[in-house]
């Protein structure tokens, strides 16, 4: 900065320093100070939240239960061709280490992660332990496991180890990392040949939750919007002293714990409950409906819950669309319909936009509610991710089946930046 | 909007169809909350009208002395604790944040406000995952001080909104006289920028503590039943046998809501009023 020459700054400062850098220099403490203050907060998102949702998106890669349980094995399995059967020096290899696993009872940890390739893999592989054992103790260690025919071994304790595929899945679970779990997560597995195909229609689930989330969020956002519409335009119209009065009758709801708002519409569509009776005091019908714990109720439910969210970013635009545009068109000739549709439909689209995409984005992740008012054909994915931390205990599957909402929420999110920015979101 | 003196017959009849349709919409909105808080003093264990009586019976099984009553009292300390300590952490870093934001542009300015807003917009299935998983290994499950960090993340991006919005209209020339008046930068931070920037700092710590006070999913993972709070309670209660004490607890949460709404209500309107931006 001191070779500057003092004339190409242009004016210099008492202190002899160009104002130029003077400038630079405080320009650059505003930037640090502000660096600063976001800092802490920064630090505690990462630590509190960052991190953990990304250590546990990785458990959907990795693949650790063989590696530490049977890491002899996994290495000469890992070195296997795939080809017919593994080498027979493989399966010594296995053998001694399913006899020694099971005798350190670390042995249910990899029989849990092969039985999510095939049911039955668990006790087949306890069976084959508790008959090696025997075995040994009748002919002696070497004879067992330093045999030249391990594979007539195994197939005498269980033919299914006649089977192909129980070998290459054990080959496919032994790298330390594997994308079964995201295969899995849209309903594709290994074959034997390590190909990647569609698995058998009884088990394929995923992919059909996934495509029930997109339309119970689309439905629900479609109905928002027929909905919110009118009301974002009766407020955005009406003079500001009977506008504020009405938004409380949509702040309410939005201040309203959504549990609460769920809780009270399964006590109103329940069958013992107020709308049954009502409607059949009414005579409409006489059978008391079924109302809730399925599709419908899901719907109502989340309508009623996400409605604010789609009504107030397009009423905070409508209410700054000038009247006059409307009287404009009118005096120029055109009719109600067609002044609206050309010139007042327009402009609304960016807080239409807003609306859509936020009550979409909010509908995709939703658990509670479908979990109290829908059924089971009901559930989203958030319910299933939910079901195999706390049911099945499959972290794996779990974080696959989270990185596909992630992915479909960040998709939807990076149109909403596009359309909103992040910086606009305005609440109120 | 009045409808026109001119109108047309078939304008005047869309006039009325349209208020009749936003009537019934805005009943839809409001009608299952305010139906539910009668039920709640129904003496009887139905859901329906008409009604058998008047009774606190509901009231009593939380606030008397059962053990479920006591279950209950523990999940309101619980509930109580946690957003007032969420939602202090969530004002100050929140706030910090904001003045950082708004006082400087920087390199990665875009990417960090999106990553300091993502909590309100990750599902909160993941995001209550991603903490049981993490804070299982460092032992924050099952403690409320877990529970109050995960809380404080959920509310903080609501504080970073309403604090930015609120400096977006902040004029710096303020500070800058502050400081040409000989006042220390703390100094004009807390007679010129705080007293400026209160009504957003005070609307981002009500929508910090509203989301904490409401929230079920990361306690159904991250909490045991030392540290229910009062959501958690209704969703044991509503999952085995919906009771009218769940009505009585949804009633007590729904009138904290409508405080929370007029308190805002107050706040924008206020500001609002000082801003010279209310028209007639």
């Amino acid at each position: 900065m001191a070779a500057v020459s003092p004339n190409a700054g242009g004016p210099i400062m008492l202190d002899g320093v160009p104002l130029k850098i003077r400038l630079e220099r405080a320009e650059r403490m505003r930037k640090v100070k502000a660096v600063g203050l976001i800092l802490p907060l920064f630090i505690f998102l990462m630590v509190t939240f960052a991190i953990p949702i990304v250590v546990m998106l990785m458990r959907s890669v990795e693949n650790p239960e063989i590696v530490q349980v049977l890491p002899r094995s996994a290495a000469a399995m890992r070195l296997w061709d795939g080809e017919g059967f593994p080498p027979n020096e493989a399966m010594q290899t296995f053998a001694a280490e399913v006899v020694t696993a099971k005798a350190a009872k670390t042995l249910g940890k990899a029989a849990k992660r092969l039985n999510y390739n095939a049911s039955g893999f668990r006790s087949m592989l306890f069976k084959t332990g508790t008959k090696l054992e025997r075995a040994i103790e009748k002919e002696g260690e070497e004879a067992v496991l330093q045999g030249p025919e391990m594979l007539e071994r195994f197939i005498d304790i269980d033919k299914r180890w006649g089977e192909r595929r129980y070998w290459s899945i054990i080959r496919q679970a032994s790298p330390p990392h594997t994308a079964w779990y995201l295969l899995r997560s849209v309903d594709r597995d290994y074959d034997e040949n390590t190909d990647i195909v569609p698995i058998s229609e009884d088990q394929a689930i995923h992919v059909e939750v996934l495509w029930r989330t997109i339309v119970i969020s689309a439905v629900v956002t479609l109905l928002c919007l027929l909905l919110g519409f009118p009301i974002a335009y009766l407020l955005g119209t009406l003079p500001t002293k009977q506008s504020n009065l009405l938004i409380l009758l949509l702040l309410l709801p939005f201040w309203t714990s959504l549990l609460v708002r769920t809780t009270a519409w399964l006590v109103l569509l329940q069958n013992e409950g107020v709308i049954n009776d009502i409607a059949i005091y009414f005579g409409l019908w006489d059978e008391p409906l079924q109302l809730v714990r399925n599709r419908m109720g899901t719907y109502i439910a989340m309508v009623h819950i996400l409605l604010p969210f789609m009504v107030l970013p397009m009423f905070s635009v409508m209410k700054g669309i000038d009247p006059y545009h409307m009287k404009a068109a009118a005096s120029l000739g055109a009719n109600p319909v067609s002044a609206f549709i050309k010139v007042y439909l327009p402009q609304t689209l960016p807080g239409v936009g807003a609306g859509v995409l936020l009550v979409f984005i909010l509908s995709l992740g939703y658990y509670i509610t479908p979990a109290l008012v829908g059924g089971p054909a009901d559930q989203m994915l958030s319910y299933f991710i939910a079901f195999h931390v706390n049911t099945t205990v499959n972290w794996g599957l779990a974080a696959a089946l989270s990185a596909l909402l992630l992915v479909c929420v960040m998709i939807f999110f990076a149109m909403y930046q596009r359309l909103v920015g992040v910086g606009n979101i305005r609440m109120n | 909007m009045a409808v026109a003196p001119y109108a047309t017959p078939v304008e005047k009849a869309w006039y009325y169809t349209f208020r009749v349709i936003c009537g019934l919409i805005f009943f839809f909105l409001i009608m299952p909350i305010l139906v539910i808080i009668p039920l709640g003093f129904n003496p009887v264990p139905f859901f329906t009208y008409p009604m058998e009586g008047f009774s606190w019976r509901w009231y009593g099984e939380i606030f008397g002395d059962s053990p479920i009553s006591i279950l209950w009292q523990r999940s309101m300390v619980n509930s109580v604790v946690v957003a007032i300590c969420a939602t202090l952490l969530a004002t100050i870093l929140g706030t910090l944040a904001a003045l950082g934001l708004t006082r400087a542009d920087f390199p990665g300015k875009p990417a960090v406000m999106a990553i300091l807003i993502s909590p309100i917009m990750v599902p909160i299935v993941v995001i209550a995952v991603g903490m049981f998983y993490f804070y299982a290994q460092v032992g924050l499950v099952s403690t409320l001080s877990g529970i109050i960090l995960a809380h404080t993340t959920l509310g903080v991006p609501f504080v970073v909104i309403t604090v930015s919005a609120t400096l977006q209209g902040f004029d710096h020339n303020l500070v800058r006289a502050g400081a040409i008046l000989g006042a220390n930068p703390v100094r004009v931070f807390r007679k010129v920028t705080l007293p400026i920037i209160t009504p957003g700092v005070v609307s981002g710590s009500l929508f910090a503590f509203a989301a904490s006070w409401d929230e079920i999913v990361v306690v159904l993972f991250l909490a045991s039943t030392e540290q229910h709070t009062v959501p958690r309670r209704m969703w044991s209660g509503i999952r085995e046998l919906l009771s009218p004490t769940i009505i009585a607890a949804a009633t007590m949460l729904i009138i904290i809501s409508i405080l929370l709404m007029f308190t805002m209500e107050w706040l924008r309107r206020r500001s609002e009023r000082m801003r010279g931006l209310t028209p007639s």
